[in-house]
């Protein structure tokens, strides 16, 4: 039987929550009659008839209460005086981290577990509104606001029904058919070949289920399989395992594919595979120059060295299909799930940084699509996901992007990343390296197995619709990630494992994969496996991607040590078969084998994709600049620029992460007088009592790729290399992810410019390889998402095709020799002068000025490689010799918002003459203002460093354009002398901030 | 010179371990990591040492309310461990986390001075911001000048992070408020922008605590418990304003979070060894 153990504040205290509740009813829904929310957490406990009350009292009383503002009660409601009661639960088989916790924290005080197995401790809330609503006004509070059917269930009920009798069912998961494996033939029609795939939901095509087919027909393959009772039939665990190892999100097939790119002037070449042919191929040219890229684009994350005793792995993901049905849910199993790849990499990393970066429909939008999620919630629910995610997992978030545009509104692009840092020796050898050896045993550890989380990985290859059901729907849960994380550190430098690696998307099916392939095969008993609840079927344990486990690989000899080291951590470890060298993927279920593959078929059998590319030039697309382009105030101009949504400020999402746990924090996010001004990048020294650091940025803006995306690319390349050189860092030693998140480049009905679509990914890689080369940068890691597509309602119930902008994230890691000489971007001294590094052209293509005038344009900015590498040695010379106050970079609206954020960042006003600005030619005060050229920089010097600053900076494009007043005023000046812009610089960080607030 | 002893937790969602026992070594002790279930299966003891510290970080991952997990597995399984350390004249320090393991243990404010306390008599509490959020910002503190407390000797003002979601001091009544005042045991208050007095306006606030408490010790002085982490200032680099005290001539020497674990370093030395 079940019991409920409510805990409520005490009249008088202040229910935090509950107001903010409040705000947000009031705010984001517009329901305006509220008059109080209050809040009750409620204990759901299972146990057995024999446990009496004063059991459950001591419960209450000790374990879940806090007797100063709280108080509690057993099975008797304290809710009272509401007009709806909104109850809020776990849908079965969610993770309930907070549940689990409480039957530890009971046997703590009791000791002794009063749980059974079978039962559990589950949590939910309760919601107690009060004011003059009407129930459609509590059903949409509860669904829009505070629920998300997706992951939960609600009752609403007012005060009359409540009292009368009320009942939250309990989230147990009963499966009652017995676990069966079932066995399918493929000797049937291409029609039915596709629809097998279609009701496994495994997105293969029509060739990949043909070449299955072909394999399980060969005579040679049917023979062994008879061996071990198997016959021509494939088995749901093998076909599952073939959809998750062969999925998009594992085999990145659309980057390997054979692409005829014609380049818009009718000529066709060949390409060979996107990833091959630019990213591999530049990466490895580096690698061969630069003895610092240690170990690229095989591991879970890339490794370079840090120095002569510690390497850092870094690691970029995406987690956006899951992120778009749950945000929260979504967000924190992909911040806590990237952690695990530099954990996993190599014999494992200590996890040192994550940023992110959230592309969202705009919050403030009003458009005609009526997405089940609003931006402005799922913005608020992906950001609250890493604030859990990362604060929670002791790891600071110091740097991220928010980028608005209502192309994302179907499917947002949720960026996270994430470095740590391993020995560069482990146990005597490399640390980057790792084996594992035939007769291994195949160690899991971490959480238990549920059947959340299955088809993860086949799921965020396909298009955003309603068919996606909770079971794809992982919660990730940071402190059992925590403590795993704990313990696998001691166990490496103890030598208890030879080789780890994480089970990410495809779970055990793809991390005991991956790590068999060092071995030659694998023999798995799933039957071994802890599970959640009884009744999984074989192929569902095989694939489901339960959070927070790592696979290791264990030698006989070492396995005792590991179980008492994981016990004294509190970490469920389990051995669950061994690795081989028989070259086959053995897999059984209480010593039936159910699956039996050649490790060759599995890793290498996919076919590759013939896919077609056709540019169209900006000019056949009918993109121009625009005739006529005047700014009739440019005090009001400039203030709107820094209000808009993609420049003002973030700080309210900076502050919520914690951004300087471990105590590396050198350069933080906020910057400036009142530490309220973001910075260009981050520096962290992660060995403390070293000088030793990183500065850590990256760069993204899509809008440019609506002209270009060779461009785009390059420019989000160098936006992030300018943030390292910015803070101080220099091109002697900066790494970079690639991210890209794509719409659907694969031909379908309502995709009719698929091949447009992948030709911008064709030109995205060649601007990858291009300056990637050109700077000196490799790609370490990389990870690509090629679905960004959804089906949308709009306000009539009709669906629309929405397709998110082709976008792509640089994420960049600078070494830095001495963190104290870092800079920050705020301008610091009266008197100082102003100068613009870099020249301004006429590139407003793309830019936040012609957005706001309506118009897309075609001078896009254009990064020169040449110039800006010897802009960037200048300014890291200029660094290093101690002749800079601060250095900004430009960015999104141009010098207009550098000039003004330097200003009000350092409390002080500035001077500026826009004729003394470096330009190509003389084009006009708005576009020197407001063109976003790259590869510029506002810098603030001493006057007495002004001969060695200008003599460092030598054949640079630079301007001394002004100075620094203690007037707080900025004064801008027309290329004819005339005042044009005299703002007073509180009321300019006002506009900036207004948006957010902080 | 003997030894200064130092035990920093951890395990359990504990956080801030590395960089507390790094903080603690600089301020000279011989600091180590010291893993919970250690402690409470007897491979390690606390007698070993002088000094205990408990982190901050998201012990048991906040589930139920901050700290109050932990504070239960110590109360239960470490209780007379504690007891006997604290007993006799040891220091303890709750950062954060830490502190609100503390208050929930009962074991701050420990209003008798008797350290056969009661456990689970909680007097005191720290409960959710009022802005309802989490926040990462450096706040102004004003160190009590008539505390008893020996890890703000000679302390009179302070700058550090606070990092937390619940860090709002509140008390039993205003018995227990009055007792505090009275015995000195508000070490730490949050001031206002120049320093000049306590504050309850947010930002300066971050929490909306009574009386702007950030910090309170026992009567003795040598137990400790504040929300600011001042291991997260052992650096003159981690001042968020640090390029800008460069420029103007006034950065320290090191950071001056590690003045509280140099105290408390300089006590053992005086005091204990």
């Amino acid at each position: 039987m079940s019991h409920r153990i409510e805990v409520g504040f005490k009249e008088g205290v202040t229910d935090a929550e509950g107001e903010a509740i409040k705000r947000r009813i009031e705010g984001e829904l517009g329901i305006k009659k509220v008059e109080s929310v209050k809040t009750i957490k409620v204990y759901i406990i299972g146990v057995d008839e024999s446990v009496p009350r004063t059991t459950l009292e001591e419960i209450a009383n000790k374990v879940l209460l806090d007797p100063i503002i709280q108080v509690s009660s057993v099975d008797h409601p304290i809710a009272h005086d509401f007009s709806w009661l909104i109850e809020i639960g776990k849908k079965p088989g969610v993770a309930d981290p907070e549940g689990r916790t409480a039957e530890t924290a009971v046997e703590d005080v009791l000791g002794r577990s009063i749980v059974p197995p079978d039962k559990g401790i589950f949590t939910s809330k309760q919601y107690l509104i009060k004011g003059d609503l009407s129930r459609s006004d509590a059903e949409r509070i509860a669904a829009e606001l505070l629920g998300n059917k997706m992951i939960e269930q609600w009752q609403i009920v007012d005060e009359a029904a409540y009292h009368s009798g009320f009942e939250m069912p309990l989230p147990i998961v009963r499966i009652t058919d017995p676990p069966s494996v079932e066995r399918i033939n493929l000797n049937v029609s291409n029609v039915e070949l596709l629809n097998l795939s279609r009701q496994r939901s495994v997105a293969l095509n029509l060739k990949e289920m043909q070449t299955i087919r072909d394999y399980f027909l060969n005579p040679r393959v049917i023979e062994q399989r008879r061996i071990v009772g198997l016959d021509e039939r494939i088995t749901d665990c093998e076909i599952e395992l073939l959809g998750q190892t062969w999925s998009e999100h594992c085999k990145h097939k659309i980057f390997n594919a054979r692409i005829n790119y014609d380049n818009g002037s009718g000529n066709t070449d060949v390409i060979d595979s996107l990833f091959n042919t630019y990213i591999k191929s530049s990466t490895s040219k580096l690698q061969e120059k630069l003895d610092w890229v240690v170990s690229t684009l095989w591991d879970n994350a890339g490794v370079i060295k840090f120095n002569d005793d510690w390497l850092l792995a870094l690691k970029g993901e995406t987690h956006n299909s899951p992120s778009a049905k749950d945000p929260f849910g979504g967000a924190i199993t992909g911040i806590v799930g990237v952690y695990r790849d530099p954990m996993g990499t190599g014999m494992g990393a200590k996890i040192i940084y994550g940023t992110y970066a959230f592309c969202t429909g705009s919050p403030f939008y009003h458009g005609v699509l009526s997405p089940d999620i609003h931006p402005a919630r799922l913005l608020e629910g992906v950001r609250k996901g890493v604030e859990a995610g990362g604060n929670k997992s002791g790891v600071p978030t110091p740097f991220g992007h928010l980028f608005f545009d209502d192309g994302f509104i179907g499917k947002p692009a949720i960026y996270v990343l994430a470095a740590g840092l391993i020995p560069a020796e482990v146990n005597g050898k490399p640390g980057w390296e790792k084996k594992a050896d035939a007769g291994d045993l195949i160690v899991m550890c971490g959480g238990r197995i549920g059947i959340d989380g299955i088809h993860g990985a086949t799921q965020s290859s396909m298009e955003m619709s309603d068919q996606i059901s909770s079971e794809h729907v992982q919660i990730g849960d940071p402190f059992t990630q925590k403590k795993m994380h704990d313990f696998l550190l001691e166990a490496r430098d103890l030598g208890l494992y030879k080789a780890i690696t994480d089970n990410g998307a495809g779970g055990l099916s793809s991390s005991v994969g991956e790590m068999a392939r060092m071995s030659g095969g694998l023999e798995l008993h799933l039957d071994r496996a802890p599970l959640k609840y009884e009744g999984l079927k074989p192929w569902q344990i095989l694939v489901s991607e339960s959070q927070e486990r790592m696979t290791l690989a264990v030698s006989q000899e070492r396995i005792n040590e590991l179980t008492a080291l994981a016990r004294k951590h509190g970490v469920e470890i389990s051995v669950l078969g061994n690795f081989t060298s028989s070259g086959k993927f053995h897999v059984l279920y209480k010593n039936r084998t159910v699956a039996y593959l050649d490790m060759s078929f599995v890793h290498e059998g996919v076919p590759q994709m013939n896919l077609k590319a056709v540019w169209k030039t900006p000019e056949q697309r009918g993109l121009f600049e625009p005739i006529l382009f005047v700014v009739k105030n440019y005090g009001e101009t400039i203030k709107k620029m820094l209000a808009r949504e993609n420049i003002c400020s973030r700080e309210y999402v900076a502050r919520q992460f914690d951004h300087e746990v471990q105590g590396t924090s050198v350069i933080k996010p906020m910057v400036g007088k009142n530490s309220d001004v973001h910075s260009d990048a981050v520096v962290i020294r992660p060995l403390l009592g070293s000088d030793e650091g990183i500065a850590i940025s990256s760069g993204i803006n899509p809008h440019y790729g609506k002209i270009d995306t060779y461009h785009m690319a390059a420019l989000a390349l160098d936006e992030a290399i300018r943030r390292i050189i910015a803070v101080g860092g220099s091109l002697e030693q900066i790494a970079v992810n690639d991210n890209f998140c794509w719409p659907s480049p694969l031909i379908g009905e309502n995709n009719p410019d698929a091949e447009y679509k992948l030709a911008q990914l064709v030109r995205a890689n060649q601007a990858l390889y291009d300056y990637t080369l050109a700077f000196g940068t490799p790609c370490v890691s990389g990870k690509d998402s090629m679905s960004m597509d959804a089906l949308v309602k709009d306000k009539q119930g009709n669906k629309q095709r929405v397709s998110a902008l082709p976008t792509i994230q640089f994420s960049a890691v600078g070494k830095i020799d001495d963190v104290t000489k870092c800079v920050t971007m705020d301008a610091k001294k009266q008197g100082d002068l102003v100068y613009v590094v870099g020249l301004t052209k006429n590139e407003l293509g793309g830019s936040e000025i012609y957005d706001m005038i309506g118009e897309v344009g075609s001078n896009v900015p254009k990064v020169d490689a040449e110039k800006a590498k010897t802009i960037y040695n200048c300014m890291s010379e200029a660094v290093q010799m101690g002749l800079v106050h601060s250095i900004h970079g430009c960015y999104k609206g141009g010098l207009a918002v550098a000039l003004a954020q330097t200003s009000f960042a350092g409390g002080l006003g500035m001077v500026v003459d826009l004729d003394k600005v470096p330009t190509e030619s003389v084009f006009g005060n708005a576009r020197i203002l407001f063109s976003e050229s790259a590869s510029r920089f506002v810098v603030t010097v001493p006057k007495e460093k002004k001969e060695d600053f200008e003599r460092v900076m030598g054949k640079v494009d630079y301007g001394c354009v002004g100075y620094i007043t203690k007037k707080p005023v900025l004064k801008i000046k027309s290329v004819h002398g005339r005042t044009i812009i005299e703002e007073d610089i509180i009321s300019l960080k006002q506009a900036w901030q207004e948006p957010f607030g902080t | 010179m003997k030894e200064v002893k130092a035990c920093v937790l951890y395990g359990f969602g504990i956080n801030c371990d590395y960089e507390t026992k790094f903080a603690l070594g600089k301020a000279g002790a011989n600091a180590e990591r010291v893993h919970i279930t250690d402690l409470i299966e007897g491979r390690r003891s606390l007698d070993e040492f002088h000094i205990l510290a408990i982190p901050g970080g998201f012990s048991f991952g906040d589930d139920i309310s901050a700290g109050k997990v932990l504070a239960n597995r110590i109360a239960y399984k470490l209780g007379e461990q504690t007891r006997a350390f604290v007993g006799s004249g040891k220091l303890l320090i709750g950062i954060c986390n830490g502190f609100q393991v503390l208050v929930k243990m009962g074991i701050l404010p420990c209003l008798s001075g008797d350290f056969a306390w009661q456990p689970y008599t909680q007097l005191v509490t720290l409960t959710y911001n009022d802005s309802g959020r989490f926040e990462d910002r450096w706040v102004n503190l004003l160190v009590n000048q008539n505390t008893p407390c020996v890890f703000t000797k000679s302390v009179e003002r302070l700058q550090l992070p606070v990092r937390h979601g619940e860090g709002k001091f509140l008390t039993l009544d205003n018995v227990v408020l009055q007792r505090l005042r009275e015995q000195g045991q508000i070490v730490l208050q949050y001031a206002d922008k120049n320093f000049r007095k306590p504050t309850m306006t947010y930002p300066y606030n971050p929490n909306g605590s009574i009386d702007a408490i950030a910090g309170i010790c026992d009567p003795s002085g040598r137990v400790f418990g504040l929300m600011p982490h001042p291991e997260a200032y052992w650096s003159p680099q981690n001042h968020p304003c640090w390029t800008r005290q460069k420029v103007e001539g006034n950065l320290p020497e090191e950071g001056l979070g590690l003045k509280i674990f140099r105290n408390a370093v300089e006590y053992v030395r005086g005091d204990l060894l």
